[in-house]
């Protein structure tokens, strides 16, 4: 990991809330910038999202003296997923905790990354195996910072409470909240509609209570699941959705707090 | 320590202890000593346990946010309408346990008797369990590996009395794991009528539950049949529906169509749905008339009609004993 200067992790307590397609987001966000290495691995090993929604289905991992090369979506944005090892995308991968464990160690020790600036890491729902194995393999390698995703209803702020739970009990920084899904504009009378109430007041209420960032608030808009389907880039399909006004203005986020807390390689490089 | 080799040939195999991954495994002179094949005892407990269940029912799929846990809970207050069927919902979703809230039962307790753990009573033919009413808070993370998850699995499945039950629903968490090789093998003498699966309409979606259902196919579990949530979204102010899920590839429908499964129903978004989930009501009852609760009742029906028409295994012994 000392060729990887940034590890941002991308949890939620809750599944279908928009993981996988931030992560996807952000990383092509990041690789815009042709000058910016980007890497995006993905650790969800019974759902693995991330190769339909980079477009890469079908591909697969070749090794090389160096160990697994990436599959590239652009010469700047690498990714990494047992979705790349599997015969057919409908396959099963059906390994209990200790199995996954395993994967998750191979994709850090073995993957070729090279010089990368970014490497975020999307993960499954939940505070188990992988959760805990990603942070214990990267535990000496120092992670940014963790982007927590949520919608805005209490039962999946419930589960995300837990998330923040399990970050502070491992000591990992939050870089802050995203709440997807958060209303949704009529396509044909442009009415505002929330169709996952915040009865409890939201990601909003939950940051505040917390004292934690709130990144943004992405609308819903059918354009995302579109693109996602077809592995394109939802910021380039619709550069003037609502949706991908408020992506851009996270990843932006992102970005800052990444630069205002040098890595730990950074600052050994500096002082060194 | 949890891991066990990339190749681990699995505790029950002939070459359990023997294989060349099983070098240096912590485990390998248990499984040469072939107490890994030896079935757990627990099996046995949880069939003699699950004699007094009628029907098992697993709600799975292999994405998570699909409303497993909302189908979950109003197939149980639907079941549990007359008053003369006993409903118990398994909530198995370790991590993420949704069933207290949604069930409005968040803050209860499990007691213990001589008989076993109570379930929780939303009613008095409606019980529930979860790892959700262990914990001292809501916000509290369970954070565990598969082995532990397991073992509550089991405990809830062996030490739960549940007394005289015609419908066990078993919620899940999304995957194809722990939790659910878990739930498959404890109940594997037991018998499990079947299984619902759970879906939106994108590809993302449904390609996970394509998985799901690789696995069910795997682990020899009937299934019931699909369900497809937030179908559509009809604007509350013009009318008009949108899709918020495109169903690029044809949605539930056509995966149905492909892999011969039956389409047990299609259910619109409607927020009324997540404002009764939040609020631990059930939404069949908060909103009779919306086209979602229309759908929901008729799937229950589908459900409650496989099981009739596929008599459980304790019936059947029973009819002809």
């Amino acid at each position: 990991m000392k060729t990887v200067k940034h590890k941002i992790l991308v949890l939620s307590g809750k599944g279908g809330v928009g993981k996988s397609t931030l992560s996807a987001h952000l990383a092509h966000g990041l690789a815009e910038d042709e000058n910016t290495q980007v890497a995006l691995l993905d650790i969800d090993i019974c759902g693995p999202s991330v190769p339909k929604i980079m477009g890469l289905e079908g591909e697969q991992v070749h090794q090389s003296g160096s160990g697994w090369s990436p599959v590239y979506v652009e010469d700047n944005l690498g990714v990494m997923s047992v979705g790349f090892l599997l015969s057919s995308p409908d396959d099963a991968v059906i390994w209990r905790g200790p199995r996954k464990n395993g994967m998750i160690k191979q994709f850090l020790r073995d993957v070729d990354w090279g010089e990368v600036d970014y490497l975020i890491v999307d993960t499954p729902p939940g505070t188990s195996d992988e959760h805990l194995s990603v942070v214990q393999y990267l535990s000496a390698a120092n992670i940014d910072g963790v982007v927590i995703v949520t919608t805005p209803q209490e039962v999946s702020l419930q589960d995300v409470r837990k998330e923040i739970n399990f970050c502070h009990k491992v000591k990992l920084p939050l870089i802050g909240v995203v709440e997807n899904m958060s209303s949704f504009v009529c396509p044909r009378c442009k009415k505002e509609s929330q169709i996952f109430p915040p009865t409890t007041g939201g990601a909003e209420a939950m940051c505040q209570d917390l004292q934690i960032p709130l990144l943004g608030r992405v609308p819903l808009d059918p354009q995302i699941g579109k693109s996602c389907d077809k592995g394109q880039s939802f910021l380039t399909d619709a550069p003037d959705s609502p949706a991908t006004l408020a992506y851009r203005s996270i990843i932006q986020r992102v970005r800052a707090f990444c630069h205002r807390h040098p890595s730990h390689e950074e600052e050994q490089r500096s002082t060194s």
